[in-house]
């Protein structure tokens, strides 16, 4: 069987102790975590193998807990240029989130003109929702009609942090804000919603590449921001595997936690089980241990 | 991908408050024209800004919701299960108080209220929001969605009080969604038509916690609970929520003087089964005592149970039979129009004392609170 490759790429320099990126370091780390990632030497060739230029791309961000706890802009646009290189075109890369309010909240630029990369959310005017209700697994739901009908992939921008029922929202969770109601899917730690909801047929084909934001992590008392339990890792995450992805950022929480003295995750009662339940062969999304996670460690 | 949609899309501006994302799908019955009043235009993503009651601060500006049981931890900018309360910097807030999204005038016999105020009309409120998420739900609509995710009208409580005096009601009723998650708003309205002679009547699945349940209770005239099953299973499975606190909801109703009904929506092969309904009818006559009324109403297929055909008649009359043989006084049936389990029957005498098609009363054959054939006091609101 083989193993689901995932390159954690750092450098203590893209962001700044005030929060500033260094936009040239962070195109060059999202440059080698893609070449590492599909054993490319070019990060053209390496995207290849997971979009084509005719592709709509959706760059699904998180921006939900605001400025200091949401996806770079910087990141994603980092990304969206990068797609260009591929003949990708302009309005046919798609930044999206629940609201564009949150979009505009975090430092995002709305664009619903073409010109630029396009940029909106769901509850823009003429987006919303599809009529057609998922009913699959524990899901009843809405899906976000950038999905349905504004684009055909998803490269997923997650933001990496300590989530205080799911006990980690990385990758998985991040589709919560793909659909109208996911208030609805937090009991139980959000086990087996999460997991569930990333079976779902749209989201399961569209999901191409994750490229998890971890410059900065919120390694407690997430998903709101706490200054005081976030710390500069200076990382992102790239991976093909959402399962692993979430795994290496659960890892990676429970490190900063140790060596800040906190009880690891499963010591509070918080163990991320949605990961685990994601690769169980009812859902079979990924991989969710070491022995099945050929795990790439860089430094720039 | 339509690329049409797509297109019709770039070509539209930017809404800086968010579009209608979801179309108003409104109950039965006629709509009011909100829009013709100034303080009722329709708003499009219309929040309000008004403190929650029954919740507690945290550290780290969490907090914990105590309205339902369900007392969700709620971090700082995230919601409760309900969608409609929001955690805002430690503050809980909920945003629906004077925005609802439907409003109509109903006839009392449609939530239904079999013995309080018959043949009278009820302005019928609700907002978005439930806390709980019943696979069958009929209004899922506006009960499963956030309140952005719907148009809303600004109403607050004295204009909901003017409306409803205006539009001959007697009542407001609360209902559609769930009104425990509008429970500051309804509880404004519910003591300003109070004041000014308006009845209120709630019509909710009574998940809801004890303090906040008796609150409501000394505020309102009128209660109808739809209780879903008498089995945890069914509770979770197919609701997200749990029996005992709606077992614990109506005691306290049956220890209080306020008038309450109950409906058990029977759901084929779920909830029909005669030995868990007779288990349950011992109980309410236990524990409630025999005189409240009971609705046994038919399902039909909707939400996520579209797999399941209708009740069967047969299954809602077995029902109805064995709430009469374990002692209970007034049990219907119901969304079966013009059957006979739809009349009020006098206990002692048997006669007809309410006769119904439908939300229509045809004869009524009472005299003041008694049968007007044998005198037996027949328990209700009737005036």
């Amino acid at each position: 069987m083989s193993k689901s490759r995932i390159v954690v790429i750092k450098s203590p320099r893209v962001i700044s102790s005030s929060g500033k990126v260094d936009n040239e370091l962070l195109s060059r780390m999202v440059k080698r975590g893609l070449c590492q990632l599909a054993s490319e030497s070019e990060h053209q060739d390496a995207l290849n193998h997971f979009f084509s230029p005719k592709d709509f791309v959706g760059l699904k961000v998180n921006c939900l807990a605001g400025r200091m706890a949401s996806t770079h802009p910087e990141l994603a646009l980092v990304v969206a240029s990068l797609l260009k290189t591929i003949d990708i075109k302009n309005r046919n890369i798609v930044i999206w989130d629940r609201s564009s309010y949150e979009l505009k909240e975090v430092g995002f630029s709305l664009n619903v003109d073409g010109g630029d990369f396009l940029c909106f959310g769901t509850d823009a005017q003429g987006v919303g929702y599809s009529p057609k209700l998922i009913d699959h697994m524990s899901i009843g739901s809405l899906l976000s009609r950038v999905m349905e009908q504004f684009t055909n992939v998803q490269l997923n921008l997650p933001v990496l942090k300590d989530h205080n029922l799911s006990g980690v929202t990385c990758s998985l969770k991040n589709f919560f804000g793909a659909i109208h109601n996911p208030n609805k899917y937090h009991d139980n730690g959000c086990d087996p919603y999460i997991a569930d909801l990333n079976t779902v047929p749209q989201i399961r084909k569209q999901q191409r590449l994750i490229i998890c934001d971890a410059l900065r992590v919120q390694y407690n008392g997430g998903p709101s921001y706490h200054p005081q339990w976030a710390e500069n890792f200076g990382g992102i995450i790239v991976g093909d595997d959402p399962v692993a992805v979430d795994f290496a950022g659960y890892q990676i929480i429970d490190k900063i936690r140790r060596k800040k003295g906190l009880p690891t995750l499963k010591n509070t009662g918080r163990k991320p089980e949605h990961i685990f339940t994601a690769a169980d062969s009812r859902h079979k999304l990924g991989k969710a241990s070491s022995e099945e996670i050929d795990l790439v460690e860089m430094v720039i | 991908m339509s690329k049409l949609d797509r297109r019709r899309f770039l070509k539209c501006s930017l809404a800086t408050a968010g579009g209608v994302m979801f179309p108003q799908i409104l109950p039965g019955g006629p709509l009011l024209n909100l829009s013709q009043n100034a303080s009722a235009s329709p708003t499009q993503a219309g929040l309000s800004h008004v403190e929650a009651k029954y919740y507690k601060k945290l550290e780290h500006k969490e907090i914990e919701c105590e309205l339902c049981p369900r007392e969700c931890m709620v971090g700082d900018r995230e919601r409760g299960y309900c969608g409609c309360r929001e955690n805002q910097n430690g503050t809980y807030y909920t945003l629906v108080h004077s925005y609802p999204c439907s409003a109509h005038v109903d006839p009392i016999e449609k939530k239904p209220f079999f013995h309080f105020l018959p043949g009278t009309k009820a302005f019928s409120i609700a907002t978005a929001g439930c806390n709980i998420n019943c696979k069958f739900c009929q209004n899922w609509e506006i009960s499963q969605v956030r309140p952005e995710q719907v148009k809303t009208y600004y109403l607050p409580p004295e204009d909901v009080v003017s409306y409803a005096q205006e539009s001959g009601s007697r009542s407001i009723a609360y209902t559609y969604s769930e009104p425990i998650v509008f429970y500051e708003y309804m509880l404004d309205c519910a003591i300003a038509g109070r004041k000014r002679g308006v009845k209120s009547v709630v019509i909710t699945a009574g998940y809801i916690n004890h303090d906040p349940w008796l609150e409501l209770i000394r505020e309102v005239d009128a209660i109808k609970v739809d209780f879903k099953a008498f089995t945890e299973k069914y509770y979770q499975d197919i609701c997200q929520g749990k029996l005992k606190p709606v077992m614990d909801a109506l005691v306290d109703l049956a220890q209080s003087n306020i008038w309450y009904e109950i409906v058990y929506l029977v759901v084929p092969t779920l909830n029909d089964d005669f030995n868990d309904i007779r288990r349950m009818c011992k109980w309410m006559v236990q524990e409630l005592g025999k005189d409240v009324p009971l609705h046994f109403t038919r399902f039909h297929p909707m939400y996520l149970l579209k797999n399941l055909p209708p009740t069967p008649v047969s299954t809602l009359e077995g029902a109805r039979e064995i709430a009469l043989e374990e002692g209970m006084s007034f049990v219907y049936v119901g969304n079966v129009p013009g059957h006979k389990g739809e009349h009020t029957y006098c206990p002692d005498c048997k006669q007809v004392l309410i006769e119904r098609v439908g939300y229509r009363i045809i004869q009524m054959n009472l005299k003041g609170n008694k049968c007007k054939f044998c005198g037996r006091a027949i328990p209700g609101v009737w005036s």
